[in-house]
């Protein structure tokens, strides 16, 4: 997992609610065994007409939007499904921080093992930043993770919460398996512990 | 630690490797279930890292989404779908992990078959990458979806590193009224609280209403906590429970299930025990559900009528509204009986166990699918199928003139064949109406399995109380 350290880029608005994960990659583009090439379907069925064409007016496909880094979103961003394919598609496309006021629970443990920032920001500074990215690809939005704040295109700085394992982990790019490896005697000893009628999988 | 737990509290304590400095915990996972759709990544990741499978006597796996309904015998047709298949045998025979072939009549939606097979159990804390996982809570256990790089992480630690989760109680009294099911509650619920109304949160289900399903009724239930936004859901370990699961292949025998229940009846909540969040239904007050806009909280009873985006106050409300009413193809004060339906699918984890092939079977029997409707429907497991086709339902499905398939995830999603074409509409006993599920812009109005079968028979959207 690539680091996350600090961040200036562009930010796209994509002002809805309930974005599910089935809008951010639909079912269908599901079926790849490799977690890379997922960008150019992201939001598939917003971005494209039915022929494949794009969408002039989906914020994505705008100029100015192209190569935005950060997406500023609405609430409850990324419900439904359990599909990592969601923040393969982000990352692949080149987001590496979504800012919204609520995010679904999955989605938003999956964006760190990924090495995208989720961050939380109450409604109305996510409507103000919102008007910030609206200005387009002038408007550069910073975020510096160990400092916990979201520095917006007039300079203010806006602090958010983060976890703080998980910022542990992207500052470092750390890979979770090699850190619960460390805690095997644990996962030994309690093993040894289970009851015996507890059944194993054999003989399928 | 209060003296008084909650079941959520009691299966995450019994479960704790180890409680770090900062309270993220090193959770041990006893079940994990693994499909074809959300584990080739993971496995990649093992092999690159070198790492092998911690417990593949505690993992298993199956291929659900992607299977063809229709017969098998020749493989799968679809290139990409045959590769994730195939990549999950080879996966499977790597790693020593224990698979139901797709040909084995144990075959099925993973959902339904941990149940069946008991190899899920309560008390245990299962995982899968899907996030329907929380199915499994019915009996008791806490199940969660979890997303690849989890998989990876509990193939090769048999743990998570997590939070504790809130506990939230939906506590439905009363008695469901005829021509109601679990589908009906849970969609009820939802419509309540929201789709946002459980985030955070692990929601146990209790009340008399609860404790009065089957186990496949309260499966329903715990399997669309998701889409209320929490993380899982429980319903209390009870005699329905236990009698539920012995006898069941994978389920403790003799001596150790009597210790297995034992230890299984300390499970419940103690009286006293705080949850963050209280919400109270009356089930009696519950009638036949559907889904009419783009999102599963958009639900409301069969007589009701759309509601009018204009007398929403809040404008990005509104917005969300007014785009779901385009995209259903609704106007604002249409009645929702009456509404013509296109296709008509009875399957899913949520409702295509033995018990919601007879609730569909008692409406269509003695009926005809509409003129110009498509119906079909899916089993959750080869065992379901065979149960059916030995009581005969089969034939009634047939006679009616539903597709009669094999089971898999089918058109709950579309990853096979079975897909909705633009513009159709389809009533459906699946989870989700979000945009383009079943389809490229393909229409979903979810509800219970009497309900898709009365629209199925009547060619629309059907208070099937009307029908009896």
């Amino acid at each position: 997992m690539d680091k996350f350290t600090s961040l200036t880029g562009v930010a796209a608005p994509l002002a809805m609610a309930n974005v599910d994960t089935d809008k951010i990659i639909p079912a269908r583009f599901l079926k790849t065994i490799k977690r890379s090439g997922l960008g150019e379907h992201l939001f598939a069925d917003m971005r494209y007409a039915d022929g494949g064409a794009e969408q002039p007016e989906f914020v994505l496909n705008r100029p100015e939007y192209r190569r935005a880094e950060i997406l500023l979103a609405g609430e409850n961003f990324g419900c439904g499904s359990s599909r990592e394919h969601a923040p393969w598609a982000l990352l692949d496309f080149g987001i590496r921080c979504v800012i919204a006021p609520s995010f679904a629970d999955i989605f938003h443990g999956n964006c760190f093992k990924n090495g995208i920032l989720p961050i939380i920001l109450p409604p109305e500074v996510c409507a103000r930043l919102m008007d910030d990215a609206a200005m387009g690809d002038n408007a550069r939005i910073t975020i510096d993770l160990s400092r916990q704040v979201v520095i917006a295109p007039d300079g203010e700085e806006i602090h958010f919460e983060v976890d703080a394992f998980r910022k542990h982990c992207l500052l470092n790019g750390l890979d979770d398996i090699g850190l619960t490896l460390a805690h095997a005697p644990a996962i030994d000893a309690y093993e040894a512990q289970a009851p015996a009628w507890q059944p194993v999988i054999s003989g399928i | 630690m209060t003296s008084s737990r909650t079941l959520f509290d009691k299966i995450w304590d019994a479960h704790v490797v180890e409680r770090l400095p900062d309270g993220t915990c090193v959770l041990y996972i006893d079940r994990h279930l693994v499909h074809e759709v959300t584990s080739p990544q993971a496995f990649e990741g093992l092999r690159l890292a070198g790492r092998p499978v911690r417990r593949p006597d505690a993992t298993i796996a199956v291929a659900d989404h992607n299977v063809p309904t229709e017969d098998r015998s020749g493989g799968i047709a679809e290139p990409e779908s045959r590769l994730q298949v195939d990549t999950l045998v080879q996966n499977v025979a790597e790693f020593g992990v224990p698979y139901i072939p797709v040909t084995d009549a144990r075959q099925g939606i993973v959902h339904i078959i941990g149940p069946e097979q008991g190899l899920s159990l309560p008390g245990m804390t299962i995982v899968c990458g899907d996030s329907h996982t929380s199915t499994h809570g019915a009996l008791g256990a806490l199940a969660f979806g979890i997303g690849t790089s989890e998989v990876e992480h509990v193939l090769a630690t048999q743990t998570l590193l997590q939070k504790p989760a809130k506990n939230m109680l939906v506590r439905v009294d009363g008695v469901l009224p005829d021509g109601c099911s679990a589908k009906d509650l849970i969609l009820a619920i939802i419509g309540k609280i929201g789709t946002a109304g459980g985030t955070g949160h692990v929601i146990e289900y209790a009340g008399a209403a609860i404790s009065a399903l089957d186990m496949a009724g309260r499966m329903t239930v715990c399997n669309m906590s998701i889409e209320a936004g929490a993380r899982a859901g429980l319903i209390a370990p009870d005699q329905v429970t236990f009698d539920y699961v012995n006898g069941r292949p994978f389920a403790p025998k003799g001596d150790d299930f009597a210790k297995a229940v034992d230890y299984w009846r300390s499970l419940p909540s103690d009286p006293g025990a705080v949850y963050d969040k209280t919400v109270v239904l009356d089930a009696a007050t519950i009638v036949p559900q559907v889904s009419w806009g783009t999102s599963p909280e958009a639900v409301m009873p069969i007589t009701g009528v759309v509601p009018d985006p204009a007398a929403e106050q809040d404008a990005a409300r509104r917005a969300q509204l007014d785009q779901m009413l385009h995209y259903m193809d609704l106007r604002p004060g249409q009645p929702l009986a009456g509404l013509k339906v296109d296709v008509v699918f009875i399957g899913s984890c949520t409702n295509a166990r033995i018990e919601d092939l007879r609730a569909a079977a008692a409406v269509a029997a003695g009926r005809r699918v509409a003129a110009g409707v498509r119906a079909l429907v899916v089993p959750g497991s080869g065992l379901v199928k065979q149960q059916a086709e030995d009581e005969g339902l089969d034939k009634v499905f047939l006679d009616a003139g539903f597709e009669w398939r094999e089971a898999g995830c089918s058109m709950c999603l579309g990853m096979n064949p079975d897909r909705l074409t633009p513009g159709q509409r389809c009533a459906s006993t699946s989870n989700r109406n979000f945009e383009g599920r079943q389809g490229p812009r393909g229409r979903t109005h979810l509800l219970s399995p009497a309900m898709a079968a009365a629209a199925a028979v009547t060619g629309a959207l059907t208070d099937v109380r009307e029908l009896a």
